[in-house]
């Protein structure tokens, strides 16, 4: 018996529990395993189960009083300040990873369908922006978008301006810039590997029995890569909701967000049962939108269909 | 498809071309300013110096920090990439189960806010009274970056021929001998590209250390640090510019590592 076969056994003869074959494969992999689960047990599912516990606490002065409340949650969704930056976090998370998500999109189809023979070369060029430091593309953005910087002494010095536009930095819009930069890889690498996975002779197909290239893109193409889109969606919006360095470094008074609140919980405001009420409203939160737009998405696209 | 063409080409490839810009212009303006001749940012430029990177040598906080980054980046890289290789192996190799819930688990920091995890990292430290250090910084960081070095590591292991270890316990080999004279040296191009990736990114990495740190700053804390001043900007721009070039030189090894294992396991598959 080939050694496919032996792998492909399990599913159509189900062993008895407790076979000798059964006990050694599970064994392995588990044993395998074993060393990172636990890392990732302790050093993460251990410390998020301790944030959700923190969350139904309350803390007077150094001591944390263990009775069960919903008080920390009540202040985190009813006192203004926070439900505005939960909104305005959410908000922002939104509209970086619809434009982020939207931008990127033809530059992925540009590399799937004309990248031609060097696109492992233009995903590579793609991402390296990414993995340079993230504290330092914020603050060359500081540099970029700053009442004396590089945006304004330059148009300043063709002449297009005569003062400097001081609405470029710090506010909301300057952080979705910032953010959008950030996390154009992650957005078009899912995008990219949906769109390989299109079998073009569908294309063809639409194209031969009369679409023209919209309708056969709208069609075909969008609806085929929905899936893509749908993890760049998650994978720029869930992350940003809570960014602590751009808002701090360049959204200025209107362009504070979640994160700065919860850092404050656990720095000198030292009332770590709140910061992990927020951190949890935070994650829920995000979730929900998050599977709204998700659900937005496929019955936009079932329309277009 | 003729008129498709002509008018899709020519919009496409200036969209594509201004998005590069816009990716790589920001990045690119702090060398640019590392080397200009004045203490702020503003266009025109004012003259040639390299005073900013003379003026890193002396700081001795600079190179302490500098020292910091360096022992976590080469212990976070070394530890995750174990980790990673245990996990990877694991999941191409064998199925058992609980396999989906427990990668589940292990690549859950890629979609988690990172203050978040920093956040609980940060509470179970102190809940458990160990003083905030460098090795506090090391054991999240690697969290962060197991995920990573699983992808790079599941590429890599994947595709790898079974019947070759096989061939190997045929003869008599055990399984740590198999490991280390048949598998390792197809999936060692994979591995050194998961040091690198798993490398740089803890060098780069802030939210962790900001949070995990203490009183001993890796670089980025420290350029944190430094960004409140106005006038150590130039200063600041010379750093970067240095970890710019760092990451770039040490991604490019990592992807031609990365593309070579590809081949290797690949090539492994023909008969």
């Amino acid at each position: 018996m080939s050694s496919a076969a032996i792998a492909s056994s399990p599913e159509a003869v189900k062993p008895a529990p407790g076979s000798r074959w059964m006990r050694s494969e599970e064994a392995r992999g588990l044993a395998m395993i074993s060393p990172t689960l636990i890392y990732a047990l302790a050093l993460l599912l251990v410390p998020v189960t301790l944030v959700v516990a923190y969350s139904f606490w309350t803390q007077n002065y150094l001591e944390i009083d263990r009775t069960f409340t919903f008080e920390n949650y009540r202040q985190a969704l009813t006192e203004p300040i926070y439900r505005d930056l939960f909104i305005r976090s959410l908000w922002i998370s939104l509209v970086t990873s619809a434009v982020t998500v939207g931008f990127s999109y033809p530059v992925a189809w540009f590399i799937s369908f004309h990248g031609g023979a060097h696109k492992n070369l233009w995903l590579f060029l793609v991402t390296i922006p990414c993995w340079t430091s993230y504290l330092l593309r914020v603050m060359s953005w500081k540099v970029i978008l700053g009442y004396g910087g590089v945006l304004n002494t330059g148009l300043m010095s063709v002449g297009l301006i005569d003062e400097p536009i001081t609405s470029l930095l710090y506010n909301a819009n300057a952080v979705v810039i910032t953010l959008v930069h950030s996390w154009a890889a992650f957005a078009i690498l899912p995008i990219y590997v949906s769109l390989q996975k299109i079998d073009r002779s569908l294309i063809e197909a639409a194209r031969d029995l009369g679409d023209g290239p919209m309708r056969a893109f709208l069609r075909v193409t969008l609806p085929l890569s929905m899936a893509g889109v749908v993890s760049a969606f998650l994978i720029v919006m869930i992350p940003t909701v809570g960014d602590y360095v751009t808002p701090k470094l360049v959204g200025g008074k209107d362009g504070v967000m979640i994160a700065t609140a919860i850092q404050a919980q656990f720095g000198k405001g030292a009332n770590w049962p709140l910061g992990a009420a927020l951190s949890v409203t935070t994650m829920v939160l995000v979730s929900l939108v998050a599977a709204a737009v998700v659900l937005a998405l496929r019955f936009a696209v079932r329309r277009i269909r | 498809m003729l008129l498709h063409r002509l008018r899709l080409l020519p919009f496409l490839p200036a969209y594509v071309a201004v998005y590069f810009l816009f990716l790589y212009l920001p990045i690119l303006l702090l060398p640019v300013f590392s080397f200009n001749d004045a203490a702020t940012t503003t266009l025109p430029l004012a003259g040639f110096t390299t005073k900013w990177y003379a003026s890193l040598w002396g700081n001795t906080v600079l190179l302490q920090a500098a020292r910091n980054s360096l022992i976590v980046g080469v212990c976070v890289a070394l530890i995750s990439t174990i980790l990673g290789i245990c996990a990877a192996r694991a999941i191409t190799r064998y199925r058992f189960r609980g396999q989906r819930p427990a990668t589940g688990l292990i690549m859950a920091p890629l979609f988690l806010p990172e203050i978040i995890v920093a956040v609980s990292l940060l509470m179970i430290v102190l809940q458990m009274g160990l003083e905030l250090s460098l090795v506090t910084v090391i054991l999240g960081q690697v969290v962060f970056c197991i995920p990573y070095s699983m992808s790079v590591l599941v590429s890599g292991f994947e595709g790898f021929d079974r019947s070759l270890e096989e061939a190997s316990y045929d003869l008599g080999e055990t399984a740590i001998g198999t490991f280390r004279r048949v598998t390792l040296p197809v999936v060692a191009p994979a591995i050194v590209s998961s040091l690198l990736v798993t490398f740089t990114i803890s060098l780069d990495e802030f939210i962790l250390a900001f949070f995990l740190s203490g009183t001993e700053p890796t670089l980025p804390v420290y350029i944190w640090g430094q960004l409140r001043f106005a006038a150590k900007l130039p200063g600041v721009l010379a750093l970067g510019s240095l970890m710019i070039l760092a990451s770039v030189v040490l991604l490019t090894v990592a992807e031609v590592m990365r593309r070579r294992a590809e081949r290797r396991t690949q090539a492994t598959l023909v008969p």
